[in-house]
C-alpha cells in the first residue's frame, strides 16, 4: 500500500478517537477530501519542481507510534537551549511529554492542541483561529489538518508576554522503522503582545522519520512575533514545514530559518498582511553537505498600504547537496507605497552542488518599493588570498568568510544564547574552531 | 633576507616576469618603481604566495629558505607581509577580528599559545594611536566601504600589528593625502631595523623623501632595467621612463 492509501484509509481509525460533534471535525473531514484528491505533490506541480517527495513515499511509515517512550533530560539536554530558563513544550514520537516539559497557564497560555481542542475554555480561540491562516487548497496542510491532534498551543492575551522564551522541541526516539508525524502548532499573540519561539525537530537514530508540520501565527495590533526554527536534524530525518502568519497592523513577526541539517527539508513560509504598516522578515541561514536538500518557498503578501518585507537568505552548498531558493512577493492593488526586500545569496562549494534561485513578482500597485537579488558564486579568491597571507591557512580562511558571510542573518536573533550556540553549529559544521567571536 | 634569482611567473600563458634578479639584506629599503603594467604587483604577490601566478625558472630565497612550495601563510608564518595595492573588502570580519585571527594562526604556527586578550588589546591600542586610527574603526567590517586612504592607512596598521620580517608596500601612498603620508611613512619606519628589510613600490619621489631608500630599482617590461641610488628616483621623476625604455629596447 503506498502512503497516500495508507493515510486516507487510516483516517477514519484516527476520527474513532475524537469527538465527532467538534467544529474541527468538519475541518478535517473536509481536510481529508482535498488530501484524497490532490495527494501528494509531484514534480508536475510547479511549486515542486525541484523537490521530490518520491522516495519518500516508498517508505512504510508507521502513522500513529504505538508505544510511548520516556527519555531522560540527561539524554537530550543538547538539543535544548539549556542555558537559559524557557518554557518547554517537548513531544516524543509525536506523544506529549510531561516530564521534560514546562507549560504555563500563568497569564498566557504555553500548552498543547490537545487541550485547546477539547478543554471549552480554549473553544473560543480554537473557533476564531484555527485552520484561518493555513491553506485550504494546499494538500500536505490538508493532511495535517486532517490529523490535526497534538503540537504546541501558545496563547498571549491582549498586552502580555511570557516571562521566558517558549521551545518546542519534538523528539523522534527510532523506536518504529519509519515514523511519520504531523504536529498542529497554533500561536496567537493578541494585541501589543510578544513572544519568542524557537522550534526543533531532532530525530535521536539512523531510522526514518518524515515530519509534516503546519504550524498558524496570528499577529495582533502591534504584537511582536519571534519565531526561530533550528533544522539541524539526523540525515534519515525529513521536514516539510508549512507556516501560515497572519499580521494586523503595526506587528512585527520575524521569522529565522536556520538549515543546517536533515534529508530533505522543505519549508513553505506564507506572510499575509491584513493591516498597514506592518513588518515582516524572513532570514535564513542554510548550510549543507553530502546530499542533502533544502527548498525554501516564501511568500509575502502584501494586501494592504505601507507594509514592509525583508527577506534575507543565505546559502552554503558544499558535496552533492542542493539548495532552491523560491520567493514569491504579492503587492495587491490597494497595497500603495509597500517596501518589499528580498535578498537571496548562495556560495557553491563544490562543482556537484546546485541551486535555484527564483524571485517571483506579482505586483498590482504602482507606487511600491520592490527590491530583489540574487548571487550565487564561489568563494571569492582574491579575499582567500588576502586572508591566508596574514597568516590565516587555508581552511581557516574558507571558514572565516563563509562565517562573515552567513553572520548578518543572526544579526536580528534576540536570544543571545540561540545566536552563541548558532555560531557553534555553523563552526562545527564548517569544522573549525573558531578563534574569534563575530 | 630576500634574494630573488633569475624570477620568471606567467598567468595563462602570458610571461609577465622575464627573469629577475633582486637581493635585499637585512637593515636595507629598496624602492621599485616602473611604469603602470610593468609587474611590480605581479613581483610583490609572486612573493607573497599568490598561486594565480605561475612561477616557472627562477627562484625566491628568504633567509636561504627556498619559498616555492610555501603556501601564502606559511609566508607569512616567516615574516613576509604584503600591503596590498588593492586591499580585498570583507565584510563580516572586523578589523579587530580579522587581526586577533590572523595573530593567534601566526602564533600557532609557530606553536605559541593564543596572545593573551590584555596583550592583544594593548597591542592594537599602541598600533592604532601610532597610525592615529579611530578605535571605531576598528570594530567595522574589514576595508568595507573604507575610502582609499584608510584601506591604506589599515594595511599598515596589519603590518604594525604583524611585525613582519619582510614588508611590501605596493602603493600604499596612492590614495593619501599630505598628512596621512606622513603617518604611515611614520609607521613605515618605526618598523625599520636591522633585522628587517623593505620594499616600497611607488610612482612618486615623495614617498621616499620620508622612507628613504637604499637602493632604487627600475621595473619595466618584467625585468629590472636600472638599479641605483636614491638620486634614481630623481631623475626619474624628472625625465619619466622614456629614456630607459629606449635603452632597454637596444
Ligand atoms: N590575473 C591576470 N590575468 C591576466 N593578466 C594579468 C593578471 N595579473 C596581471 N596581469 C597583467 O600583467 C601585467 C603586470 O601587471 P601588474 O599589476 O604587476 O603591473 P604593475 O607594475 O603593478 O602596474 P601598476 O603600476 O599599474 O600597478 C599587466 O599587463 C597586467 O594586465
Ligand atoms: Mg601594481
Amino acid at each position: 500500500m503506498d502512503l497516500k492509501e495508507k493515510l486516507v484509509s487510516s483516517f477514519m481509525a484516527f476520527e474513532d478517537g475524537l469527538d465527532l460533534d467538534h467544529p474541527v471535525h468538519e475541518e478535517r473531514s473536509n481536510a481529508i477530501k482535498n488530501f484524497e484528491t490532490k495527494g501528494f505533490p509531484t514534480k508536475k506541480d510547479e511549486a515542486w519542481k525541484y523537490t521530490s517527495l518520491k522516495g519518500l513515499q516508498k517508505i512504510d511509515f508507521s502513522i500513529f507510534p504505538k508505544q510511548e517512550t520516556t527519555l531522560e533530560y540527561k539524554d537530550v539536554k543538547k538539543y535544548f537551549l539549556h542555558d537559559i530558563d524557557t518554557y518547554k513544550i517537548v513531544f516524543v514520537d509525536g506523544v506529549y511529554s510531561s516530564y521534560l516539559s514546562e507549560t504555563t497557564h500563568d497569564g498566557v497560555d504555553v500548552c498543547l492542541m490537545s487541550s485547546a481542542f477539547s478543554k471549552p475554555m480554549f473553544q473560543q480561540v480554537i473557533e476564531v483561529y484555527f485552520n484561518k491562516a493555513a491553506s485550504k487548497d494546499e494538500s500536505l496542510t490538508s493532511l495535517n489538518t486532517a490529523f490535526s491532534k497534538e503540537g504546541a498551543y501558545i496563547y498571549i492575551p491582549k498586552n502580555k508576554m511570557p516571562k521566558k522564551p517558549i521551545q518546542i522541541l519534538h523528539l523522534a526516539t527510532g523506536n518504529e522503522a519509519a515514523l511519520m508525524l504531523q504536529p498542529r502548532n497554533l500561536i496567537v499573540a493578541e494585541d501589543n503582545a510578544e513572544v519568542q519561539i524557537i522550534e526543533r525537530h531532532q530525530s535521536l537514530t539512523g531510522n526514518e522519520v518524515f515530519t509534516n508540520s503546519v504550524t498558524e501565527i496570528f499577529a495582533g495590533k502591534d504584537a511582536i512575533v519571534d519565531y526561530y526554527k533550528v533544522q539541524n536534524d539526523a540525515p534519515t530525518a525529513s521536514l516539510v514545514d508549512n507556516t501560515y502568519i497572519s499580521q494586523k497592523d503595526k506587528s512585527v513577526v520575524r521569522v529565522h530559518t536556520f538549515s543546517l541539517g536533515g534529508k530533505l527539508i522543505r519549508n513553505n513560509l506564507n506572510f499575509y498582511q491584513n493591516g498597514e504598516r506592518i513588518d515582516s522578515t524572513l532570514k535564513g541561514i542554510t548550510i549543507l553537505g553530502d546530499k542533502q536538500h533544502v527548498d525554501h518557498h516564501t511568500l509575502v503578501h502584501h494586501a494592504q498600504p505601507n507594509c514592509e518585507s525583508h527577506q534575507d537568505y543565505k546559502g552554503i552548498f558544499g558535496d552533492s547537496s542542493t539548495g532552491v531558493f523560491n520567493g514569491k512577493i504579492i503587492v495587491d492593488k490597494i497595497a500603495q507605497k509597500t517596501d518589499a526586500f528580498q535578498q537571496n545569496n548562495n556560495i557553491l562549494l563544490s562543482d556537484r552542488s546546485t541551486i535555484n534561485s527564483k524571485p517571483q513578482l506579482e505586483i498590482f500597485a504602482d507606487d511600491v518599493k520592490c527590491s530583489h537579488g540574487c548571487t550565487i558564486g564561489q568563494l571569492d579568491e582574491e579575499a582567500l588570498f588576502y586572508l591566508r597571507s596574514r597568516g590565516i591557512p587555508k581552511k581557516e580562511a574558507k571558514a572565516l568568510m563563509m562565517y562573515a558571510f552567513a553572520n548578518n542573518v543572526l544579526e536580528s536573533v534576540r536570544i543571545p544564547e540561540l545566536k552563541a550556540r548558532i555560531n557553534k553549529i555553523i563552526a562545527e559544521k564548517l569544522g573549525v574552531r573558531m578563534g574569534f567571536d563575530l | 633576507m630576500l634574494e630573488i634569482k633569475n624570477l620568471h611567473a606567467s598567468v595563462e600563458d602570458k610571461e609577465i616576469l622575464k627573469g629577475i634578479n633582486l637581493k635585499v639584506n637585512a637593515g636595507e629599503v629598496h624602492a621599485i618603481m616602473g611604469p603602470n603594467g610593468s609587474g611590480k604587483s605581479t613581483l610583490a604577490e609572486v612573493i607573497a604566495g599568490q598561486e594565480e601566478f605561475e612561477v616557472g625558472e627562477g627562484n625566491i630565497l628568504l633567509e636561504g629558505e627556498d619559498l616555492e612550495e610555501l603556501s601564502p601563510e606559511e609566508r607569512a608564518h616567516k615574516g613576509v607581509f604584503l600591503s596590498f595595492q588593492y586591499p580585498v573588502e570583507i565584510p563580516g570580519v572586523s578589523v579587530t577580528n580579522f587581526m586577533k585571527t590572523a595573530i593567534n594562526e601566526s602564533r600557532k604556527a609557530q606553536g605559541l599559545e593564543d596572545m593573551p586578550a590584555s596583550e592583544m588589546l594593548k597591542k592594537i591600542r599602541e598600533k592604532s594611536e601610532m597610525l592615529e586610527i579611530d578605535r571605531k574603526f576598528l570594530s567595522r567590517s574589514l576595508n568595507e566601504g573604507f575610502s582609499g586612504g584608510e584601506k591604506k592607512r589599515n594595511e599598515i596598521f596589519q603590518m604594525a600589528m604583524m611585525e613582519p620580517k619582510l614588508a611590501i608596500l605596493d602603493e600604499t601612498d596612492s590614495g593619501l593625502d599630505i598628512d596621512a603620508l606622513r603617518i604611515v611613512a611614520n609607521g613605515v619606519n618605526k618598523l625599520r631595523s636591522k633585522d628587517n628589510a623593505i620594499i616600497v613600490i611607488t610612482h612618486y619621489q615623495r614617498l621616499l623623501e620620508y622612507i628613504i631608500p637604499d637602493f632604487v630599482h627600475v621595473l619595466y617590461n618584467g625585468k629590472i632595467v636600472k638599479s641605483g641610488t636614491k638620486e634614481l628616483a630623481l631623475e626619474l621623476e624628472e625625465k619619466g621612463y622614456d629614456w630607459l625604455k629606449e635603452e632597454a629596447a637596444v
